[in-house]
């Protein structure tokens, strides 16, 4: 007699261990295997981009800190740069290497949180996090040093950076970059060739160069692909055309992919750190700019590499100081919606860590 | 950061890290009478070692009741005096059991204490980080806090459940953890039960467990208790082949199902089992981990996938007797390893001079440390890889193992005095075996499995779908 089954909705989260933040998965599953998928998004709105257009630019900039609260140096480069391209302010030199390089730290913070996440999504019982935990923190005192913030830093500004880096911060800097490869190394040395992991990660949530491009993905996840696209190569913004950097992609689409190109990407960023340590000029770090500064009535879309993708700012100015409208193009939300194709017909353990791999920020898709 | 001196740390966690006090710190600011009590004590320890050592050269100790290297002599002793005083069998039946199960009680009971904290402990160095270090000297009241914590929380009967089902398993689950001591052997004379069906014993009693198990999921009415109760129950129903399959070869070397004699045929000539089958050894331990819900094949209780498993509805004290049943069963595989495969209470003769159960208590320490070291280091298989681990390849394997074992106990049976040589022989005729079988199965069978690790790509082209095509012509 065949046994009879029958499907059974399961419902993963907002609170689950690996949903990475206040993220709900409506899931159809028939024994292990998932028939239906639902995302349901907005447990942590906050109506950032309504409550922008009451703001100065400036004062918006803690708000993206907000949004990607794992890479907040990255969405505040974002809006500052949105902002300087919209009123026509020009950053100061030195401002312009400070954010490349707080950019960059920020990068290998948020790859290391993504990446340990990966794994621990895949069982490892946390030891993987703890080690980027440890280089990530080191990043943190900096921008600790720096900025006084570790989290949300609130520190780009329009026309340059809101401090100048302490004298202690780079010898700190230096150390840290001297020991960042070796540890990377050793991360490569622990888990590329780990036969479970392997086995976990090769041929699971497969995204094909197409799909990727036709889903809109950016960032880690169209790279794994195998497509290279970075704003930092193909539209280079700060001083990024000044550093020589490669562009990291995958082969087969596939989660083990989305985790190397991450590792591989915090390399690269150290060799961007050090370069930009050794070209860095003296200098005033920011400009004067008024306090509430009127750009000319007219819209823009500006967009930086975030380490999740392209984050775009979209502002549209009628003179005033506040923005007339505020948008933020979200890299986790438009890689998040490739999750339904990947997850339908995969197993339950399959999924988590496919979800693990585009590497979501809630903060970001629910603004 | 190495470049400031640690009071001038740049940022205030830093200082306060720096700050921290360590335990050398502490001794070297310790007053003096302490210090000099501790070395008094020390002093007397030592001194005390020394005479134990003395009696035992001496030979006054041999089968006295106060022979502190087995136990059960004392209560050997005391039931025959019992006896001498006309007691009735039936209260020296009982004493001796009573004081029996006392012992295995508080076993588990300190190790409950201990255990935790050794995990956390071991883990957190694995992890370069502190571990529980506030609660008592070096944190180790730290799971007396949580238990009281747990007891003090509400259980929380979730609507839906079948209220008599969903009280049982918590209290079930912990019989068959008991009693599972209860053919261990600790000493010569010193077993609760010496069974001369041990090794049947043991594979029926740690299938027990499978019915709590399936009892809690289906209970509390949560699809992921469920999901994780069918997990589990996949998993043991595999598990056990392996083991029993290791377990069979063990019986037919040794002839013997009575854990003792196991122990005593590996102390007689003067070998571990894992030396002789060293694949029954990585079964025994590998489907253990199966069953015991242990990284890798934690996948009963995946906490990223399935939050608790079999338990996620369980709370306050309900939830911490999974807990602490989980963690006795870690060290009674790790007694059940000992005994079988490395050697029981015996230890090449040291066994004459240091009690046999602080020497099994040792090796239980060993095999539970490899358990926290594998489960600080493994990612989890998926279900399905973890079946075929078991179907394509262990048993398999085992039986091939279980074949050439039978041969080698008949040659032992015809031997009269198998020396070095026949039990070398067979260590090798295993070894080679295995390696050749292993090598075998993953060249037919895994290699679809098994994936190769590839390094991205690094170019310096920017573009499309195109660019995309480009870069991969060349590989």
């Amino acid at each position: 007699m065949p046994a009879s089954t029958e499907p059974y909705v399961l419902n993963i989260g907002p609170q689950h261990p690996s949903t990475h933040g206040v993220f709900r998965l409506r899931v159809v599953m028939d024994g292990e295997v998932i028939r239906d998928l639902d995302m349901i998004v907005g447990y942590l709105h906050r109506s950032m981009e309504k409550l922008a257009e009451e703001r100065t630019y400036t004062q918006n900039i803690p708000f993206t800190d907000r949004a990607d609260y794992l890479a907040a140096m990255s969405s505040n480069l974002g809006l500052a740069l949105a902002a300087e391209r919209l009123s026509g302010v020009v950053p100061t030199e030195r401002s312009q290497y400070l954010r490349v390089i707080f950019a960059e730290l920020q990068r290998i913070a948020s790859h290391a949180m993504a990446n340990g996440t990966l794994i621990s999504d895949a069982g490892a019982w946390q030891t993987p996090l703890l080690y980027m935990f440890r280089e990530r923190e080191k990043i943190l005192d900096l921008f600790e040093m720096t900025c006084g913030a570790r989290l949300t830093t609130n520190y780009m500004r329009i026309g340059g950076v809101a401090f100048e880096p302490p004298p202690e911060f780079w010898p700190a800097l230096q150390e840290l970059v001297d020991e960042l490869p070796e540890r990377i190394d050793e991360y490569f040395e622990l888990l590329t060739d780990n036969e479970i992991f392997l086995g976990r990660t090769r041929n699971v949530g497969v995204i094909s160069a197409a799909d990727a491009i036709n889903g809109s993905l950016t960032g880690p996840a169209l790279r794994g692909s195998g497509v290279p696209w970075d704003l930092r190569k193909a539209e280079p913004y700060c001083v990024y055309d000044r550093f020589n950097f490669d562009i990291p992609v995958g082969t087969n689409g596939d989660v083990y992919d989305r985790f190397m190109v991450r590792m591989e990407e915090t390399k690269q960023s150290v060799a961007i750190i050090r370069q930009a340590m050794e070209q860095i000029p003296a200098g005033p770090h920011k400009n004067d700019i008024p306090l509430a500064l009127r750009p000319e009535i007219g819209e823009i879309y500006s967009r930086v590499e975030s380490p999740r993708g392209e984050i775009g700012f979209y502002l549209v100015s009628d003179g005033t100081p506040a923005p007339y409208r505020f948008h933020l193009r979200a890299p986790s939300m438009i890689n998040l919606s490739l999750l339904r194709e990947l997850g339908v017909g995969a197993s339950l353990p399959d999924a988590v860590v496919t979800l693990g791999s585009l590497d979501i920020v809630v903060g970001e898709i629910d603004r | 950061m190495s470049h400031l001196p640690a009071s001038q740390s740049a940022t205030p966690m830093l200082r306060q890290i720096a700050e921290r006090p360590t335990v050398r710190g502490a001794l070297m600011r310790a007053p003096l009478p302490v210090k000099v009590f501790g070395a008094l004590f020390v002093l007397g320890f030592l001194a005390l070692n020394a005479g134990i050592a003395y009696v035992v050269i001496d030979g006054r100790l041999d089968g006295q009741w106060y022979d502190v290297r087995d136990l059960g002599v004392g209560v050997g002793a005391l039931t025959d005096w019992m006896r001498d005083q006309g007691v009735p069998e039936v209260a020296v039946y009982l004493t001796s059991a009573i004081v029996g199960a006392t012992g295995v009680l508080s076993l588990v009971g300190v190790w409950l204490i201990i255990g935790p904290w050794l995990e956390r402990r071991a883990i957190a160095k694995f992890q370069v980080r502190m571990g529980p270090n506030r609660n008592g000297p070096f944190g180790l009241f730290q799971s007396l806090a949580d238990a009281i914590k747990l007891m003090q929380k509400e259980v929380i009967i979730p609507r839906g459940a079948d209220k008599i089902l969903y009280f049982i398993p918590p209290v079930f689950i912990f019989v068959p953890a008991l009693l599972g001591w209860a053919v261990v052997p600790w000493a010569p004379e010193m077993t609760y039960t010496d069974l001369d069906v041990g090794v049947l014993f043991t594979i029926a009693i740690s299938s027990l467990g499978v019915l709590a198990v399936f009892l809690a999921g289906w209970a509390s009415n949560n699809h992921y208790s469920l999901l994780g109760a069918m997990r589990t129950v996949a998993m043991m129903v595999s598990y056990e082949i392996p083991i029993s399959l290791s377990l069979l070869s063990v019986a037919m070397l040794t002839s013997s199902m009575r854990l003792s004699e196991i122990v005593a045929w590996q102390s007689n000539y003067n070998v571990w089992m894992i030396v002789i089958l060293p694949f029954a050894a990585f079964a025994f331990l590998f489907s253990s981990t199966a069953e015991i819900n242990r990284t890798p094949n934690d996948i009963g209780e995946a906490e990223s996938e399935i939050v608790a498993g079999f338990y996620t509805e369980y709370s306050g004290m309900k939830g911490g007797l999974f807990m602490a049943v989980e963690l006795g069963n870690a060290i009674l595989v790790g007694a059940l390893m000992s005994t079988f495969f490395l050697g029981g209470y015996t230890m090449f003769g040291l066994e004459t001079w240091i009690p046999g159960y602080l020497i099994l208590l040792t090796k239980i320490m060993t095999v539970y440390l490899f358990f926290v070291w594998l489960r600080a280091t493994l990612p989890r298989f998926r279900l399905d890889q973890l079946m075929g681990f078991a179907w394509k390849f262990l048993i398999p394997i085992s039986m091939v193992q279980v074949f050439v074992v039978a041969i080698q106990a008949s040659v032992l049976a015809r031997v009269d005095a198998p020396g070095v040589f026949v039990l070398g022989s067979f260590a090798i005729i295993n070894l080679s075996m295995t390696i050749l079988l292993v090598r075998l199965w993953a060249s037919r069978m895994s290699v679809s499995t098994i994936q190769q690790a590839t390094k991205p790509i690094l170019t310096q082209v920017v573009g499309g779908l195109r660019a995309a095509e480009q870069i991969r012509k060349p590989v």
